[in-house]
């Protein structure tokens, strides 16, 4: 079949409708083995149905569908609290190594010693950037952190005989994800609400604190791009209830070198890798979401973890034996000498995933820490914290700021500029522009949200003509609305039925039958 | 400087001018001042010709699977990958997007998405699949959650077969905890159908097995999950995509839930991520799965497109109630997927299939005919067999290393008491006289 007789209009067509019976896509060695018959006692498959397609038809398929895709190559990508940084290219490099890419994860530890140089290395540099005494990087993503931490949590207050917490607090201003991570430990959320100046209401925190509480969850800086400015307050008022505080890291970009959350009483927190630390975002995953804790929480981490032999020698082995060493001493002194082992904390939660978290994604954000180096990572956090609020002094001659006091890494606008105009008609209209738009309708305590982050890799060019996008959006709000309603118009579809797609779903290429008959 | 950071001074002093500010410091005073700007303990930023000689010094430390002979699977499987896929999904327009919040601006992710769905979901023979989950052991513990939910949460045992992946049967108890849910089965040893089907009763909420088994075994499955059905709980498999090109998919016997690792389709090995963690259901469960779907819609033009549809499930969208906290998940992990059955193909997938199958098999008939050794995986098998060894496998492992050969994977990792045994792994990628090479170098070892 080819584009002819496609039975949808979609602007690419799908796969199997390119295929044709006796086509490849790839070459398959011949057996060099004798045959031997396929088992009788096993019901063998009567019927592959994949697609037939040649290499050239795949290639052209998927370069095609990606020409549809606004991406941080291509577009400025201002998503709010999804820091859409560069993602440099050294990054895959590195990942890609064949040492790195074609290492097993089950072989002995004198086997792969580089990929357990490289997890101790991260691993202590994550500490060193938060302050925290230990981090597992298992888990696979900022969510799946989350759960980890609050696990940890719970298995903390069971382990002390502590069985009456079940409650974890989450002010209103924190991550969508905080609550389904809390019931999915087995805690009730429980909502904190924010006060004028966008901090944790200390009143109501005071009053809910008890000793049911288990913990609070703090986005710090929060998703309205405020720094808590109360926040060793909010920590000492959960400790003395006896919880403890989860710090959701997803917001880290803003704090590099400028604050370890441990010092203001974080117990625990994940760092999203695919954020701050410039992995990219794949489309949706894969992320990294190492979770770092303080030495009493040390003993619950999922295991295993890496230590190097002798934990007072690594202290000096780790980071100094590799590239910095090599600076100062000459070569001959290096991270052969040490040694790196498995380790499995005693009282661990568990483990959260098979093997030690998404590698390929960990040695990306090692390349890019190690490239940044403590200067560096410093220079982020000033540049993003600089370019938001230059941005925001751009924009908020004509866009309503609900919280106006100097942000960090982003901040809240609305976007109802004109009567009958929401935020999404502005954010299509955006897509015309050739910006990807901000992050919308979050968060949820803002209402007509636009949730601005510009990161610290987009020059002030371009936070120009962003702005000078948005200023003139504002004008055809006022002049011809139905501009932004009707919006977008140059992109590969227009503005999609979202609920039609929910009432009947169509998820697979079975259900795709069902679609002739709406036509 | 920093080539990530564009600024220039002139720019700075825009833009520090415009906000009416001194220095850039002045932006974080909210920041309690005795903690502010603390001492980081880390080298000085250097180039990028550095970075690149420090992590090859490092990838170095490492035996790659492609310089020796490599027979260790467990869980992460090494297989062709072409050319064409690594060309395809390097491209920065799928690489550097996010998950596809506005689908105007990522129909490409989205339909990419789409046809994964659809490709998983006739290789299942299962109704729905969706985006990805973290890895094929997370994947099958959520799973689980799903069962025990979908049944009410008054059913409170889960079934396991003790022949899943150890890492995975960790990973589900990390994850059933809180929930007070009882494991059966595990301490039994129970993993043949007759064994797992004396324990289901009115209390269980699902019977989870594997497909393969951890050891290689393929196990029929059908009666079992008709006395599951019987007994009103859900039957949980969790497969390996590649061994579906010749066997019977769970779907046609009536699985509920089917996971899977997808690493073995289009992904390296990685030292063990990021994998891909396939998540599949039948009928009404889609309403209480975990997890990001794309799905067809139109425009006002109806012009067919994508978005992602379902949201009431999810977490931002239903908070505490939502069916699983899963945001980000794998899905270049899962374009890979895509983009591998795509070459690979009707013929090409049954190809790599049916080579791995044979090549497990003539290794196993050479290793089996060697004086002191026996394969003890009963027959029939898919790529992995067990073979009990005259002395440890541990060191048969240390003696096979000097020779660049990795045998395979001592199960004295995950079972103290198993110390001679080795799990052996052969795909298509294990040339004949790699094989021989493997046998001869058994034979010298007594």
């Amino acid at each position: 079949m080819g584009t002819n007789t496609q039975r949808f209009r979609t602007v690419e067509p799908f796969i199997w409708e390119l295929s044709a019976q006796g086509r490849v896509g790839a070459s398959v060695p011949e057996a060099d083995v004798p045959e031997y018959p396929l088992p009788g006692e096993v019901p063998l498959r009567t019927d592959l149905p994949l697609p037939e397609v040649s290499e050239l038809e795949v290639v052209r398929h998927f370069t095609r569908l990606s020409r549809l895709n606004y991406s941080v190559d291509t577009h400025m990508y201002p998503l709010g609290s999804c820091t859409m940084k560069y993602n440099p290219k050294v990054n895959d490099t590195a990942a890609s190594l064949p040492g790195f890419s074609e290492a097993h994860p089950l072989l002995p530890e004198d086997l792969c010693q580089g990929s357990l140089e490289l997890l101790y290395q991260l691993q202590t540099a994550l500490e060193r950037l938060s302050g925290f005494a230990a981090v597992s990087l298992q888990p696979a993503a900022g969510a799946h952190g989350e759960l980890t931490g609050v696990l940890m949590i719970r298995a903390y207050h069971l382990d002390r005989g502590d069985t009456k917490r079940t409650r974890i607090l989450i002010p209103d201003s924190a991550h969508g994800t905080n609550p389904a991570s809390v019931s999915m430990a087995g805690f009730t959320a429980e909502q904190i609400p924010s006060d004028k100046r966008g901090n944790v209401d200390l009143t109501i925190l005071r009053e809910r604190c008890d000793e049911t509480v288990a913990g609070l969850m703090i986005t710090n800086p929060n998703t309205l791009g405020l720094f808590e400015e109360n926040i060793e307050e909010v920590t000492a008022i959960v400790h003395q209830a006896g919880g403890l505080v989860y710090g959701d890291g997803a917001n880290f970009n803003a704090l590099l070198g400028y604050l370890k959350p441990a010092d203001v009483g974080i117990d625990v927190m994940h760092f999203n890798l695919h954020k701050t630390f410039s992995t990219p975002h794949g489309g949706g995953g894969p992320g990294a979401g190492p979770v770092g804790v303080t030495a009493r929480l040390e003993p619950y981490l999922p295991g295993p973890i890496v230590r190097a032999a002798g934990r007072e020698a690594e202290q000096l082995e780790g980071w100094e034996a590799g590239l910095i060493t090599q600076k100062r001493q000459g070569p001959q002194r290096n991270a052969r000498d040490s040694r790196y082992t498995l380790f499995y904390p005693e009282k661990s939660i568990g483990r959260v995933k098979a093997f030690y978290g998404n590698f390929g994604v960990l040695v990306r954000a090692f390349a890019y820490i190690l490239q940044m180096g403590s200067n560096g990572l410093r220079a982020v956090a000033e540049h993003a914290v600089l370019n938001a609020n230059y941005l925001k002094h751009l924009i908020g001659k004509r866009y309503r700021i609900p919280y106006d006091r100097p942000c960090m890494h982003e901040f809240v606008v609305t976007g109802d500029v004109a009567p009958g105009i929401h935020t999404m008609d502005v954010a299509k209209r955006l897509l015309d522009y050739g910006f990807h738009p901000p992050t919308v309708y979050f968060p949820l305590i803002v209402k007509e949200a636009l949730m601005i982050e510009s990161t610290e890799t987009e020059s002030r060019q371009t936070l120009e003509a962003f702005a000078e996008a948005l200023l003139q959006i504002a004008e055809e709000a006022a002049s011809s609305p139905d501009l932004l309603h009707e919006a977008p118009h140059y992109t590969p579809v227009g503005r999609l039925d979202e609920v039609r797609a929910a009432r009947d779903p169509i998820l697979n290429r079975r259900q795709t039958e069902k679609l002739e008959g709406t036509r | 400087m920093i080539p990530y950071i564009p600024h220039t001074d002139e720019d700075r002093k825009v833009m520090l001018s415009a906000l009416g500010l001194k220095g850039v410091e002045d932006l974080f005073q909210d920041i309690p001042e005795r903690h502010r700007k603390p001492l980081i303990d880390l080298p000085p930023s250097c180039s990028e010709a550095e970075v690149l000689r420090e992590l090859k010094r490092m990838a170095s430390r490492n035996t790659s699977a492609e310089e020796v002979a490599f027979f260790l699977g467990a869980g992460a499987y090494r297989h062709f990958i072409p050319a064409a896929l690594e060309a395809i999904v390097s491209r920065g327009e799928f690489l550097t997007s996010y998950t596809p919040y506005q689908p105007e601006a990522s129909q490409g992710t989205l339909q990419a998405m789409f046809e994964y769905q659809s490709l998983l979901a006739d290789l299942l023979g299962m109704d729905t699949v969706n985006a990805s989950h973290y890895d094929g052991a997370a994947a099958l513990a959520e799973g689980v959650l799903l069962a025990y939910r979908a049944k009410g949460g008054e059913r409170k045992t889960v079934v396991l077969s003790s022949a899943l992946h150890p890492e995975y049967i960790e990973t589900i108890k990390t994850y059933v905890h809180p929930f007070g849910l009882r494991i059966r089965g595990l301490d039994e040893g129970a993993w043949k159908p007759d064994e797992l089907g004396r324990m289901i009763d009115e209390t269980v909420c699902c019977v989870v097995v594997p497909f393969p088994t951890f050891f290689g075994s393929l196990v029929v499955y059908r009666t079992l999950c008709m006395a599951t059905h019987e007994k009103g709980a859900l039957f949980v498999v969790s497969v390996d995509p590649i061994s579906l090109a010749l066997f019977e998919p769970p779907g046609s016997y009536g699985a509920d839930i089917v996971t899977g690792e997808g690493q073995s389709l289009g992904s390296h090995l990685s030292f063990g991520g990021p994998g891909l963690g396939i998540f599949a259901t039948r009928g009404d469960l889609l309403r209480k799965m975990p997890g990001r779907l794309a799905g067809v819609t139109c425009d006002r033009k109806d012009r067919n497109g994508f978005v992602l549809t379902l949201n009431t499930r999810e977490q931002h969208i239903r908070r505490e109630k939502a069916t699983s906290n899963i945001c980000s998940n794998q899905g270049h992990v899962a374009l890979r997927a895509a983009v591998y059955l795509s070459l690979l193909g009707k013929t090409g997938l049954r190809k790599v299939a049916e080579l791995t199958y044979r090549k497990a098999c003539y290794t196993a008939e050479q290793l089996g005919a060697l004086p002191g050794y026996k394969v003890t995986t009963p027959y029939p098998f898919f790529r992995e067999f067990v073979l009990q060894c005259p002395i440890p496998a541990e060191e048969v492992m240390c003696r096979l290393v000097e020779r660049k050969i990795v045998p395979g994977l001592p199960l004295s990792r995950y079972y103290p008491d198993r110390k001679h045994d080795l799990l052996v792994c052969v795909t298509e990628l294990n040339t004949k006289e790699e094989i021989d090479r493997l046998v001869y170098a058994l034979k010298g070892i007594k």
